[in-house]
């Protein structure tokens, strides 16, 4: 029980706070043990994004916070022997690389071996006809020639063969997220892949860990029900992992936050459908037989994973072109606010009308009815009145820009046009990015990795 | 029997994918889990969301840690992508199902905060 793999998260998203590895690495070296540093910051459409800014610049594609991520931390975990594995090389994977190899020489640090894992990547190598869909956003009109990205979730065994190689640094593409804790894990105590009670282990404190500080008092607190310490300085998360598989939750001391069987629990199935089978490209794991139990201040073990062997497919997803999305707000406050805001509502919806534009409108009023509602405002008449003060906001969407752009600028001319008292307008424009998920035959892709020097496998 | 919110008894946390929502309740006492398994049925929580364009509620059950998860399908007007909500991941819907109401025997609905 006393070898112990300490495998640590820094990131959760991108966009995640980025002083949050400092004392993840700083406990790890401290405790003298084992242990890597995990950054998940791949969401289902940044891949298109990075797509986008790669045939823009072909050195771009990659986490735009990457630089801001990795120089605090570089020279300790090159120092104490603490790999980073990421999926930040998002599109671009080698340009990741190459922007982590001049951060770590302008640091001092020469030959650091990088490990790019490629193969994620199956655009142009898919036909989207003979594929099944397994989930994808309802409408959309999938076609062939208009793929932006198609990105196939690598497992974790390329991870671990470049930490066995000797890897510092593993920069992937698309790879299941719990797959960045469970290539080290299996890299260091050396489990076997059809061990699969260990590997849905591995994978479910990858899962734990995945998200960041959501399972260490990050989007937890609830004032007076789920309090929880120092939400500005949370303490992101450390699974202790024993060879047995056996997970200890914790944090670094002196953060705030907390590890709780709370805090845990919403975790383990946060985004999870069927808890007997979450499908991973490693292991199908079964969590309905898992046990927590508090072990001490901010220290949580997990036991009990379940593993069946892994799915014969692997899940891509594949971005499209979207629609255009509009958005125009305005506040009214003080008596009669809520009528006020209404009438300004229907009367950019006349005018939207009257323009003859071609788009889907939805109303909000938002502070007192507006996320729990349909894009229908089903729910207007459970408003309750008086409000002191409420944020009208519309939303259009539409596949011609210029449509779009012209009603989002009704809501700007309610300044002069509108009903009394309207202030603080704000409009925002954006080009979404569709995706859809299909499962690939495993033979379809082939995952390597190579490091930057040019040797690999 | 007395009625409370089920906001004061349990917690809550949503995840989506695609079109897809999933929202995991949880008991924060054991005195709580069988008034929360036996009424808050996936009915109930599909008749929630219909409004939404739900189409149906799959329950699953973890006795061991006293929680149910209920996924929902196509509540998210297409999702991230395609919806016109503020919220298109719907994350803010675990508070939407903690609103709801349950039934517990007097005396433990008295040991439970207001209202």
């Amino acid at each position: 029980m006393s070898d112990t793999f300490l495998m640590g998260c820094g990131a959760g998203f991108s966009g995640d706070r980025v002083d949050a590895p400092q004392s993840v690495v700083a406990a790890i070296a401290a405790s003298g043990k084992p242990g890597a540093i995990m950054f998940e910051t791949l969401a289902e459409r940044t891949l298109a994004l990075g797509q986008l800014a790669r045939l823009a610049d072909p050195e771009k594609g990659y986490d735009p916070l990457l630089y801001a991520f990795l120089p605090p931390i570089l020279p300790i975990c090159l120092e104490h022997g603490i790999p980073i594995i990421s999926n930040f090389g998002a599109a671009n994977p080698p340009a990741a690389a190459r922007l982590i190899r001049r951060q770590a020489e302008s640091l001092g640090f020469s030959g650091v071996k990088i490990a790019v894992v490629s193969g994620d990547d199956v655009r142009g190598r898919i036909d989207l006809s003979l594929l099944d869909l397994w989930e994808g956003d309802a409408g959309a009109e999938l076609r062939q020639d208009e793929v932006i990205a198609a990105n196939a979730y690598l497992g974790a065994r390329c991870i671990s063969d470049a930490l066995n190689a000797g890897a510092q640094i593993v920069v992937t593409g698309r790879v299941a997220d719990p797959a960045l804790a469970l290539g080290p894990l299996v890299a260091h105590f050396g489990w076997d892949w059809h061990d699969w009670d260990r590997i849905a282990a591995g994978t479910l404190a990858g899962h734990l860990l995945e998200c960041g500080a959501q399972v260490t008092g990050g989007y937890f607190a609830d004032p007076g029900y789920k309090d929880v310490p120092q939400p500005e300085n949370i303490g992101f998360p450390i699974a202790e992992v024993s060879a047995d598989g056996e997970i200890v939750m914790t944090k670094a001391p002196r953060t705030g936050g907390l590890v709780s069987t709370r805090t845990v629990k919403e975790q383990i199935l946060y985004e999870i459908h069927d808890p007997s089978s979450y499908l991973t490209p490693d292991v199908i794991l079964d969590v309905t037989g898992v046990e927590i139990k508090q072990v001490g201040p901010d220290r949580v073990r997990v036991t009990g994973a379940k593993g069946r062997a892994a799915p014969p497919s692997l899940k891509a997803t594949v971005c499209f072109p979207g629609d255009w999305l509009g958005e125009g707000e305005i506040t009214y406050a003080g008596p009669n606010a809520l009528a006020r805001a209404r009438l300004a509502g229907d009367t950019v919806t006349k005018r939207i009308h009257m323009r003859g534009l071609d788009v889907d409108i939805r109303l909000d009023m938002i502070g007192t009815q507006s996320v729990f509602d349909s894009d229908a405002f089903d729910l207007q008449g459970s408003f309750a009145e008086p409000v002191s003060e409420v944020r009208l906001r519309v939303a259009v969407s539409g596949a011609k820009k210029e449509l779009v752009e012209q009603s989002v600028q009704e809501v700007l001319a309610l300044y002069c046009c509108g009903p009394a008292g309207g202030g603080g307008v704000r409009t925002r424009l954006q080009n979404r990015i569709r995706t859809a998920s299909y499962m690939l035959p495993r033979n379809v892709v082939s995952p390597s990795f190579t490091f930057l020097d040019g040797k690999g496998s | 029997m007395a009625s409370v919110l089920l906001h004061r008894i349990a917690h809550a946390r949503t995840g989506d994918k695609g079109n897809r929502l999933n929202v995991a309740v949880f008991a924060y006492e054991a005195a709580y889990w069988p008034y929360i398994r036996e009424q808050l049925t996936p009915e109930r929580v599909l008749e929630r969301f219909r409004h939404r364009g739900a189409s149906n509620v799959v329950r699953y059950e973890l006795p061991r840690l006293q929680a149910l998860n209920f996924v929902v399908d196509d509540v998210l007007e297409g999702g991230v992508n395609g919806s016109l909500n503020v919220d298109g991941h719907g994350k803010t819907n675990s508070y939407s199902v903690l609103g709801m109401r349950i039934e517990l025997p007097e005396k433990l609905a008295a040991s439970v905060s207001a209202p």
